[in-house]
């Protein structure tokens, strides 16, 4: 049992000593921020670009949104999230002292261009029937969409916004690439401090895999909840 | 017929795939206040693209719709506001499954005629009353049988007391012993002086309730006359063709 009470020595030292464990602390409340802000933004950059998309769709006139939706769809999908982190923190935010708030829009707008083609695919699997009703009774199209359409694409997208919540927490790890000490940095500075490889790393990982499988389990719940009203 | 039509159509048509299938060709006809149209004819006769043109779910290419005064067809026209007027009922009924049957039916009034929430579940349960319904105000779609679908979807359409009924193939989707509970409701509606436009493969009912019935096909009028005509002395070749293969 002697390596036992050598690692237990040994977690003592790397976390209690020095408070470092407030590090770490710390560290998972910035990724808990950037993660739900982002997911926010990425909800409603997401549904009023599907919106745009869908509604624009064969109207001449509303061309020119669905470009710009295109564009931004494409600049962002096209580049990978670090860079677009370090445009935000350099070039866009130069002055930026809040590192927490930038990652954090970053996130959102990133997470957006992926919601969006989620929420898009949501909307057109709703029956063209329900559209049509809606407008026979003398909704507008943008109505119908919000008080009929949406409301109905969001349960069946309601799994996949789960997985898009659970990826950002995951992506997020990449924050400490610009001045924010999220959960992944502050496991980094604990090693750098204390020179212990192992369990500062793993300490992390046991962090995240906690955090999704607490989210799985809470949004097979709500799942479960939005099925019922329609049995 | 004495030409003061509520809604009017004029050299209506329409064309699909670039003009390879003509679904209306130059349609002309009118529909009397209070008058109930049946309209009959053979699958792709252009019979749904007429009634889905008069509330403007189709667009159709050329021609003129006028309903209670206005060019529905124009691009000036509010077609929202034309479409509170002019209530319509599916073939797949199209009930809010996310919704119970009494915000089904609510919704419309309250958000689109700003009536009050009281108002519009009064209305709600006096018309759940009428058609037979008022124990399932609390229940979702998914809960009703077809035929009591499309009895929320018409009282659904009435909430916004409308001045003219569309009707496309509304017993079509229905198991056969669920066909009558709709046609009832139908009835009785008719008989209270409702303008209906019907598009329905029930001669049974064109022939009891109806006023006018149009035979349309290959997306023209072909025929159109009272029931009595149409069914007993059809004079078109097409008329006589179609009439044989169904009865």
């Amino acid at each position: 049992m002697d390596w036992f009470n050598n690692w237990i020595d040994k977690l003592h030292e790397t976390f209690i000593e020095g408070d470092r464990y407030m590090t770490l602390l710390e560290g998972f409340g910035e990724t808990l921020k950037i993660t739900f802000g982002a997911l926010l933004i990425g909800i409603v950059i997401g549904t009023f670009v599907a919106i745009v998309k869908v509604l624009c769709e064969g109207n001449k006139k509303l061309k020119i949104f669905d470009v710009l939706c295109n564009i931004y769809l494409t600049v962002i999908r096209g580049t990978p999230v670090v860079v677009q982190l370090l445009i935000m923190f350099f070039i866009v935010f130069v002055s930026a002292e809040d590192g927490t708030m930038v990652a954090t829009l970053t996130f959102g707008i990133n997470s957006g261009a992926y919601v969006a083609e989620t929420i898009r695919s949501g909307i057109l699997a709703i029956d063209k029937g329900q559209t049509e009703a809606g407008r026979s009774l003398g909704f507008s199209a943008g109505k119908t969409m919000w008080l009929i359409v949406l409301p109905q694409a969001f349960k069946n997208i309601l799994p996949a916004i789960g997985n898009e919540m659970i990826a950002l927490l995951k992506e997020t790890s990449v924050a400490g690439y610009v001045a924010v000490v999220d959960l992944t940095k502050a496991g980094n500075q604990i090693r750098n401090t204390t020179y212990d490889q192992f369990n500062p790393i793993i300490c992390v990982a046991l962090v995240y895999l906690t955090v999704v499988l607490i989210m799985t389990r809470l949004l097979n719940m709500l799942e479960r909840r939005l099925r019922k009203s329609e049995r | 017929m004495n030409g003061n039509y509520l809604i009017e159509v004029k050299g209506l048509s329409k064309i699909y795939n670039g003009g390879k299938i003509v679904a209306l060709d130059n349609v002309t006809t009118g529909i009397e206040k209070g008058e109930v149209v049946v309209v009959i004819g053979p699958s792709g006769s252009g019979k749904s693209t007429l009634l889905r043109s008069l509330n403007r779910l189709e667009d159709p290419d050329g021609g003129e719709i006028v309903f209670e005064g206005t060019n529905i067809l124009s691009k000036k026209t509010d077609i929202n506001k034309m479409r509170e007027k002019m209530g319509m009922v599916f073939q797949q009924f199209n009930l809010f499954p996310h919704m119970t049957v009494l915000k089904n039916m609510t919704i419309a009034p309250m958000k689109l005629l700003k009536m009050s929430k009281e108002e519009a579940e009064k209305n709600a349960m006096n018309l759940l009353e009428r058609v037979g319904l008022s124990d399932r105000a609390g229940a979702y779609p998914s809960q009703l049988s077809g035929g009591q679908k499309q009895r929320v979807a018409i009282v659904r359409a009435l909430m916004m007391n409308p001045d003219v009924m569309l009707f496309d193939e509304p017993t079509s989707a229905l198991d056969p012993e669920m066909v009558g509970e709709v046609l009832d409701v139908m009835k009785s509606l008719a008989k209270e002086g409702m303008t209906m436009v019907v598009v329905t493969h029930e001669m049974g009912f064109a022939r009891e309730v109806a006023d006018r019935v149009i035979f349309m096909a290959d997306g023209a009028i072909e025929e159109e006359g009272t029931p009595d005509e149409i069914f007993t002395n059809p004079k078109g070749e097409r008329t006589k063709q179609f009439l044989q293969s169904i009865l």
